[in-house]
């Protein structure tokens, strides 16, 4: 179990709790399909250069939340603030840029692309990646950079005896070991990792999980959806738990998982009852 | 019997005539949409009649036939935007449909009588091309090896033809080895994953509808200069569907795909009638059939030839099978 997190020592473990650093800050956020509240979470902060792990039993929110957090869907009432800059109504791919980069639960290779070339598109290029730069050229230099960083960040993930081949032939672990490499390549303040461990065989689990605690030690902050509470234990610094589109409790893990309201959420309302 | 050597020769004058160039250059436009960017725009077609009439009403307006060129690329890289606005933000099934439409929708409006005025209705505009064939440095003959030869007219057309169409290929080239091309790739594979990496996915998708509509566009003028004519219903949807077997022909996605596409098309259009035509005169189908039906037979038979060349070549001529193995998890 990792230490608790200095910056969020002595914190009071309420939803909704003020941090002293926030990166992050949701706001009366809401995002409905016909009735259902999907996301309703009435204050939210993540600590800038933490673990956060988000939590909850399935159709609690957590996707949509994410999705709506980066652009991808689109929140019907509410307000978020990254590095306390407004983010309502900027287009996914601006948000991105912005330094908030996302993951899928289901993992998005860009499969007919070799896995240098998967790297290679997430790095900031807007010269060479204009219409007009790519006709006039001048594009070289800054693409001989990026090569060079692609090629280190695929080294970090042990991906570099691969860089030629195409992404569509790597295994399943090894995709999401190139999909966060590739969110990497964006140079993001805060990565949202969407079930980075769902389908992984354990050993592998265990080097994504180093790579993102090294992350964290480096000052990234970032925030993931995550089902399996061993991980969670193991890695968070802080777990925010949603239920039905709420934030029903957060703390430190330990605390959370001893949450009558979290484990409620987990087992149905009534467990008490119904155990002979 | 049959005279294999005139058949042959035949093939190949098709193979490398001026419909194999147009329909080179108008799938390398096809190409860059359907085949690096994952775009079906089902209405190529449309492109080529706005290339076409952008030109032939300018010509008839008392422009100048290069003014006329430059004024159907134009609209067609407006009627890419057009097209473009509403269906690029939704799923790529939106885009086919409404090309397939729009594409229909043009040849409609040229032809019908309100916009007679411009287009001159069903019966089209003739000879605005003469200054492309004032241009042409040949001496009167006949140029070509042995059989296979082209009057200095078409010489002169089938020249300009291939020239377009390898240049074409080659913007296509230094637009798909730019980091800008690499995006557009990325687009044709997973367009969340690319607009989460921070690429704004709808510009890219409309840059390249536009320019290959352009492209499109350069063919259908082309086409319409050698044939120093337009007429609404040339324009009928089955061109586009030419345009795509030629991409899948030739391999979707490869950068001479297109141009070995056509020629390979061509080829065994021609090839496949003069043999039909050569049977029946030889009398090997007896009374079973007629002048007539060698016309369908021919395009049954292209159809099988195709099945033939997607079971073995699954990614066309140029295609590589690697590519075409990995599965999209």
């Amino acid at each position: 179990m990792s230490a608790e997190s200095p910056s969020l020592h002595g914190l009071p473990p309420e939803p909704g709790v003020p941090k002293p650093d926030p990166i992050l800050v949701v706001h009366g956020l809401r995002r409905s399909f016909g009735g259902l509240h999907a996301v309703n979470v009435r204050h939210l902060e993540i600590q800038r250069g933490t673990i956060t792990s988000l939590i909850g039993p399935n159709g609690a929110g957590k996707t949509t939340l994410f999705n709506v957090l980066s652009g991808f869907d689109k929140e019907q009432e509410g307000e978020w603030h990254l590095n306390g800059g407004a983010l309502v109504g900027i287009p996914c791919h601006r948000l991105a840029r912005m330094g908030m980069v996302r993951t899928f639960q289901l993992t998005k290779s860009l499969a007919r692309l070799t896995v240098l070339e998967n790297a290679m598109v997430a790095a900031q290029h807007p010269k060479g990646e204009s219409l007009r730069g790519a006709l006039l050229g001048g594009w070289r230099d800054v693409e001989a950079k990026n090569e060079v960083r692609a090629r280190e960040m695929l080294r970090r993930f042990t991906l570099d005896h691969m860089a030629d081949e195409y992404a569509g032939s790597l295994s399943g672990g090894q995709r999401k070991l190139l999909e966060m490499a590739r969110a990497l390549m964006v140079e993001p303040e805060i990565l949202m990792l969407d079930e980075p461990t769902a389908g992984v065989n354990p050993a592998l689990t265990q080097s994504l999980l180093h790579h993102i605690k090294r992350l964290r030690d480096e000052g990234m902050t970032v925030v993931f959806i995550e089902h399996d509470m061993d991980v969670v234990q193991e890695i968070s610094d802080w777990v925010v738990c949603m239920n039905e589109g709420q934030v029903i409790a957060e703390g430190p893990s330990r605390v959370v998982a001893r949450n009558p309201a979290v484990v409620d959420a987990y087992l149905g309302a009534h467990h008490g009852e119904v155990t002979p | 019997m049959m005279d294999w050597v005139a058949i042959l020769v035949e093939s190949v004058r098709s193979a490398i005539g001026v419909p194999a160039a147009a329909y080179a250059i108008s799938a390398v436009g096809l190409n860059l949409q359907f085949g690096y960017t994952g775009l079906l725009n089902f209405g190529h077609v449309g492109f080529m009649l706005v290339g076409a009439y952008g030109m032939a009403i300018t010509v008839d307006l008392g422009g100048n036939l290069w003014i006329g060129v430059l004024v159907g690329i134009a609209l067609a890289v407006l009627l890419g935007a057009i097209i473009g606005i509403p269906t690029l933000r939704l799923r790529a099934d939106y885009l086919a449909i409404v090309t397939i439409a729009v594409g229909e929708i043009l040849r409609l409006v040229v032809r019908s009588r309100f916009a007679a005025p411009l287009t001159k209705g069903i019966f089209g505009i003739q000879r605005f091309a003469d200054d492309f064939f004032d241009l042409n440095p040949l001496p009167r003959g006949r140029y070509g090896i042995g059989d296979l030869r082209f009057d200095q007219r078409t010489a002169w057309v089938v020249i300009v033809g291939w020239a377009l169409a390898v240049l074409v290929t080659l913007l296509v080239r230094r637009l798909m080895r730019s980091p800008w091309g690499r995006v557009i790739r990325a687009i044709r594979e997973e367009e969340d994953a690319t607009r989460s990496l921070g690429k704004n996915v709808f510009a890219y998708k409309m840059q390249s509808l536009m320019i290959g509509g352009a492209i499109g566009a350069l063919a259908g003028a082309y086409l319409a200069i050698d044939q120093q004519n337009v007429s609404p219903d040339s324009y009928i949807p089955l061109l586009t569907f030419y345009a795509f077997t030629v991409v899948i022909m030739g391999g979707p996605g490869t950068l001479w795909g297109p141009v070995a596409g056509s020629i390979l098309f061509w080829f065994l259009f021609e090839f496949l009638d003069e043999v039909m035509t050569g049977a029946l005169r030889a009398g090997w189908f007896g009374d079973v059939l007629g002048a007539t039906d060698i016309g369908p037979l021919r395009f049954a038979l292209f159809g099988i030839g195709l099945m033939w060349l997607m079971a073995y070549r699954p990614a066309g001529l140029f295609g590589s099978r690697e590519e075409m193995l990995i599965d999209e998890r």
